[in-house]
C-alpha cells in the first residue's frame, strides 16, 4: 500500500495555554489535532498529577498533530511564541501515514 | 481569651478540619489515597452552586439596599489594595524572593479563597451568627482585581506580565465566578419559593461534601507542601502566617466603616485574609509564567489556607465579636 511522509508533532503544555496552541495550530492552516489530558509526571519543573486538581493551573495537556513535511517551519514559528517561558516540550517525529491530502 | 480559644478548639474539633487534617496527614505520609479531578471538580462546582443560590435567596429574603453594593465596592477595593501590602510585606520577610514570585504571590493574597469562605460561613452559621447573604456577592467581587495588582506590581519591577484578551476572559469568565454570581443571581429571583425546591439538594447534603472537598484539598495541601522542599525558607512561612493577618485587619477596618453585621465583620476578615488557589493560579500561569508555581501555591494552599482554616476564623470571629458586636 502507497505509505507518505508526515511529521507528528507533540506539544506537552500547560492546560491553561489550550486556547492559544489551538489559534496557533489554526493559523498556520493545521485544521486536524487531538488533544489528550495528561495524568501526570515530573520534569524539570517538579512531579505534577491532575489528580485532585480543581484547578486548571497544574494540568499539563498533550497536542498532537500531524502534518506535510513542508508546514512544518511556519507550525514551529507560530508555537514558539505561545511556549516561550511556559513549561512544556515539543516534540517532532518522521511518521508515515496512508492519506497524504488529509495533511 | 478564653472564648478564641474555646471557638478554636469546637473548630478544631468540627468534621470538616478533621477531613482537612487527614488528607493533610495521608499526603505527608504518602498514602494513595485520591480523588479523580473529575469528582474533586464536581464537589467544587456543587459548593459554588450552594452557596451562590443560599446568598441569593437571603438577600431576597431580606431584601437589598446600597449596602450591597457599597459592599461589593469595598470588596473590589480591598482585591485591588492587599496585593500591595502583600508585595511589601514578601520582600521585606523574604528578601531572595524575585520581584516576578512577589507580585505572583501578592495576587493570590489579594484574591479570596472560596473554601475558606464557606468554612467561616458554616462556623457561624453553627455558633448562631447571622451574616449578610449578599457577602457571597462580595466574595465573586474579590476574585479578579487583585490580579490586576499583580501584573502591576510584576510590570513596575520588570518582570513582565501579558494582559490580553485572553487573560481578560480568563479572570472574569472563569467557571467559579460565573456559576457563584448566576446561582446568586438565580437564588435572589427565585428567592424563598426557589429555596424550598432546592433545599434538600443543597442544605442536607452539603457539609457532608465540604468535608469530602477538605479531604481533597488536605491531600492537595500535602502534596504541594511534601514538593516544596527548599521554597518555604523562615521568611517565606512567616509571611504565610502573618499576612492573613494583616488581610484581616484590613477587612476589620473595612467591615466596621461600612456598619456590617459582626458575621458580616468577620466573613469580610475571612475573605481579606485568604489567599486563591483556583482562578488566581490559573491567570498567573498565564499572564506571568516566570513565577515559581511552587512559591504561591505552597503559601496559598500549604500554609495560608490551614492557618485560617484552624486558627484564623476563630480569631477573625472573636475580634469581630468584640468590637462589631457592642
Amino acid at each position: 500500500m502507497q505509505m507518505h511522509d508526515a511529521k507528528r508533532v507533540e506539544v506537552m503544555i500547560e492546560a491553561v495555554m489550550e486556547k492559544q496552541i489551538v489559534r496557533a495550530l489554526e493559523g498556520t492552516g493545521v485544521t486536524g489535532y487531538t488533544i489528550l489530558p495528561v495524568l501526570g509526571g515530573s520534569g524539570a519543573s517538579g512531579r505534577w498529577t491532575r489528580e485532585g486538581n480543581v484547578s486548571r493551573a497544574f494540568s499539563m495537556i498533550a497536542v498532537v498533530c500531524l502534518i506535510a513535511p513542508h508546514r512544518l517551519d511556519s507550525l514551529l514559528e507560530a508555537l514558539f511564541p505561545v511556549l516561550d517561558e511556559h513549561i512544556g516540550v515539543v516534540s517532532v517525529s518522521d511518521v508515515r501515514i496512508l492519506r497524504a491530502e488529509r495533511f | 481569651m478564653d472564648e478564641i480559644l474555646t471557638l478554636a478548639g469546637q473548630n478544631l474539633l468540627s468534621p470538616v478540619i478533621l477531613f482537612f487534617v487527614l488528607g493533610l496527614l495521608a499526603a505527608l505520609a504518602r498514602s494513595d489515597l485520591s480523588f479523580p479531578e473529575a469528582i474533586a471538580k464536581g464537589m467544587s462546582l456543587y459548593l459554588l452552586f450552594a452557596i451562590g443560590f443560599k446568598g441569593g435567596a437571603s438577600v431576597a429574603d431580606y431584601g437589598a439596599d446600597i449596602s450591597l453594593a457599597l459592599a461589593v465596592m469595598a470588596g473590589v477595593g480591598l482585591s485591588f489594595v492587599l496585593p500591595f501590602a502583600a508585595f511589601v510585606l514578601l520582600k521585606t520577610l523574604a528578601r531572595g524572593v524575585s520581584a516576578t514570585d512577589a507580585a505572583a504571590v501578592a495576587g493570590h493574597y489579594g484574591s479570596i479563597s472560596i473554601v475558606t469562605f464557606v468554612a467561616a460561613t458554616s462556623l457561624l452559621s453553627a455558633s448562631g451568627i447571622a451574616f449578610e447573604g449578599y457577602m457571597v456577592a462580595v466574595a465573586a467581587a474579590m476574585e479578579a482585581p487583585a490580579i490586576v495588582s499583580a501584573l502591576w506590581l510584576a510590570t513596575r519591577s520588570g518582570a513582565g506580565g501579558k494582559m490580553d484578551s485572553d487573560l481578560w476572559r480568563e479572570i472574569l469568565l472563569n467557571g467559579s465566578i460565573v456559576l457563584l454570581l448566576g446561582a446568586f443571581a438565580i437564588g435572589w429571583i427565585t428567592g424563598e419559593r426557589g429555596m424550598t425546591e432546592i433545599a434538600p439538594f443543597i442544605e442536607a447534603p452539603f457539609k457532608g461534601v465540604l468535608c469530602l472537598f477538605l479531604l481533597d484539598m488536605g491531600i492537595v495541601a500535602g502534596r504541594g507542601l511534601r514538593s516544596a522542599r527548599g521554597v518555604v525558607t523562615p521568611g517565606v512561612l512567616l509571611f504565610g502566617l502573618l499576612m492573613p493577618l494583616v488581610g484581616a485587619a484590613f477587612g476589620l477596618v473595612s467591615g466596621l466603616a461600612l456598619g456590617l453585621s459582626v458575621g458580616g465583620v468577620a466573613v469580610l476578615m475571612t475573605l481579606s485574609a485568604s489567599a486563591s488557589y483556583i482562578a488566581v493560579p490559573a491567570a498567573m500561569r498565564v499572564a506571568l509564567p516566570r513565577a515559581n508555581p511552587a512559591l504561591y501555591l505552597t503559601l496559598a494552599l500549604g500554609i495560608t489556607f490551614p492557618f485560617n482554616l484552624t486558627l484564623g476564623i476563630p480569631l477573625y470571629m472573636s475580634i469581630a465579636q468584640f468590637l462589631a458586636g457592642g
